[in-house]
């Protein structure tokens, strides 16, 4: 667990200490000690919900920097379906691969490619009977950790297949290797990736043993060299039209895409961190089991509204819709004869326990026993002053020994007061007694 | 601290349903941080839940009452409610009183009862009409070989 690599980090520099991203992380992973914010490691989903919040930009995601493709003899870019919402030009798909081209990348494998292929795969799945229903999608990282943490009942849940990003970096390195010769290792795949979460999954992957994408570039770094790129490209004049995906494909970039691909009734799709909860809740207790498949993405509107993204997502999904209108439904799908092995998982996906109190119950119970009787003494304001997202946050702390009641300001207010009040009846005993001196100055 | 036990009281008023479901909720977030087995906090809300939605609708509200001890959970669902008239009747599955717009809300599949009995390891239900109707669901807490003192 402490080996656990986040994207998600805060530059203490710029942190105020304010508590903003302390009330707004999903899995209370947030505190605020010595006047920085600190994340608790093993509850961060990577959600990037703190980056987008932060009013002092002290949160930020840890990718690799554009120069970092120069380490591989063979540069292959994987553009999510996201990305062909964040240009306003209207023949982006031809422009886009062009610029990155030009941007020193030797071949472009879309991410939206692999997702027909996961979206054909599913399908097959579904159809059979093997699957707990309803299925969960497997593409959002934040989504599969926040269900170890919070939902492991929810874990036989999640569809069985690697993501779209992994499959496009696995068939791509594949091509490259053929096209040019070259040994796999030569060959360097980079993802261009919207959100934090995806580059903590190619670091620590979810349901597969190792990921194989190299390298993982923020779209917000690429994107005025790749805008300055298009436009010298748009100059020269565009070749053929090259596009691999069709509609399927780069729907998987806004919420309810990949659901609806699975062409089943019966699906949902929830975007939108707090509204992932309130479903996986409903799951958990059954009140879903009427729905074949669930997409569930942790950011607004999908991954389009990732925060490393550039434009606002409804604008992005808008343009998204118009490009694809112009396309056609699919232009990949897997054969009759069966799922590719690997892209299927090939490891266990286990819970992770890091809410429960301790790991015997009658001490879990002992301890909680103890938190009801401090938040009962705290004053129930959910302040956040002392640096934790709630009253019962702050009791939980103290029980877990990582705080005391004197980090409420409330109770240390009290504490004062009393002194006060004691030491001047004191005086006043004293006074009374003629035990007291005035100075005068 | 010498006794080993935890209780909750929640007052559930009725004919809320935007609040129907809180009380249960927070019972689940309060086994879930005690780390007891997936399954047990499963069986638990789903049953709370179903109890804690009947007394909403039917019962006209009520309080619900939470023991917790090493080795059982206990919920205690009672309204003063209409009570019901022949509880073997009710038991049975898809067999409900509940009007069109509450039908209209997702309610009224008459799943309610036989699925309280179903995750439940003990289900002991009294009713009387025009008096109330209280549920007593216990669930029992698995050992996983691990304990103190
Ligand atoms: N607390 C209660 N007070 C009065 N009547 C009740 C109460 N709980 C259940 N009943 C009666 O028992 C019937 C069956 O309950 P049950 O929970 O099984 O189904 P339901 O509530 O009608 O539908 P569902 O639970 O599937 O939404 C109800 O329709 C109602 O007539
Ligand atoms: S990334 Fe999400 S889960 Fe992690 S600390 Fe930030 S808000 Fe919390
Ligand atoms: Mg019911």
């Amino acid at each position: 667990m402490s080996e656990y690599f986040h994207s998600v980090t805060l530059n203490t520099e710029l942190c105020h200490g304010c508590i903003t991203c302390v009330k707004r992380c999903p899995t209370e992973a947030i505190r605020v000690r010595n006047g920085k914010a600190q994340i608790i490691e093993g509850r961060c989903i990577d959600c990037g919900e703190c980056i987008r919040v932060c009013p002092h930009h002290a949160k930020y995601a840890i990718t690799d920097p554009l120069s970092s493709i120069k380490e591989f003899k063979f540069k292959v870019v994987l553009p999510p379906p996201s990305l062909f919402g964040q240009y306003k030009r209207q023949e982006d798909l031809e422009l886009i691969r062009a610029g990155l081209l030009k941007l020193g990348f030797d071949a472009v494998y879309e991410v939206a490619a692999a997702a027909e292929l996961v979206s054909s795969a599913t399908r097959q799945l579904l159809n059979g009977d093997r699957l707990k229903k309803p299925v969960i999608s497997s593409a959002c990282p934040a989504v599969l950790r926040l269900i170890r943490i919070r939902f492991p009942n929810l874990i036989d849940n999640i569809l069985p297949l690697s993501p779209p990003m992994e499959v496009a970096a696995m068939l791509a390195r594949r091509r490259a290797v053929r096209e040019t010769g070259l040994s796999p290792e030569d060959i360097g795949i980079a993802f261009l990736t919207p959100c934090p979460a995806k580059v903590t999954s190619i670091r620590n992957p979810i349901g597969i043993k190792k990921s194989e994408v190299d390298l993982a570039i923020s779209v917000s770094e690429i994107y005025p060299a790749l805008l300055s790129a298009m436009n010298e490209c748009a100059e020269e004049g565009l070749g053929p039209d090259t596009a691999q995906s069709g509609r399927t494909g780069m729907s998987w970039g806004n919420s309810g895409g990949e659901a609806a691909a699975t062409l089943t009734t019966g699906y949902l799709a929830a975007d939108g961190i707090e509204n992932v909860i309130n479903v996986l809740e409903e799951m958990e207790d059954d009140r879903l089991s009427d729905q074949v498949f669930v997409e569930l993405n942790a950011c607004p509107a999908g991954c389009v509204g990732g925060v490393l993204n550039i434009e606002n997502p409804y604008v992005a999904v808008t343009r998204m819709k118009h490009l694809q209108a112009y396309r056609p439904v699919s232009c990949n799908s897997i054969s009759e004869a069966g799922i590719p092995p690997d892209m299927k998982w090939d490891a266990k996906v286990e819970p992770i326990d890091t809410l429960r109190l301790d790991p015997s119950p009658t001490e879990s119970i002992r301890m909680m026993g103890e938190l009801e009787e401090i938040e009962s003494r705290l004053y129930g304001l959910d302040c956040g002053s002392c640096g934790a997202p709630s009253c019962r946050a702050l009791a939980e702390d103290i029980v877990r020994g990582y705080s005391t009641e004197d980090a409420c300001i409330y109770l240390l207010k009290d504490k004062v007061e009393s002194v006060r009040d004691s030491l001047l009846s004191l005086t006043i005993n004293k006074r009374d007694k003629g035990e007291v001196h005035k100075h005068e100055s | 601290m010498t006794v080993n036990s935890l209780h909750y009281h929640y007052d559930v008023p009725g004919d809320d349903f935007t609040r129907a479901g809180v009380a249960s909720g927070a019972v689940k977030q309060i086994l879930k941080q005690l780390g007891l087995n997936p399954e047990t906090v499963r069986k638990m809300s789903i049953a709370l839940y179903e109890a804690e939605i009947n007394m909403v609708i039917h019962g006209g509200g009520g309080v619900i009452d939470i023991d917790i001890d090493d080795d059982k959970i206990v919920a205690l669902v009672s309204d003063q409610g209409p009570g019901i008239e022949d509880l073997d009747l009710a038991m049975q599955e898809g067999w409900s009183t509940a009007s069109e717009q509450e039908r209209n809300l997702g309610f009224g599949a008459g799943m309610g009862l036989p699925n309280m009995k179903k995750y439940s390891d003990e289900l002991e239900i009294n009713s009387e009409v025009g008096v109330g109707t209280s549920v007593k669901i216990t669930v029992n807490i698995e050992k996983s070989g691990e304990q103190r003192d």
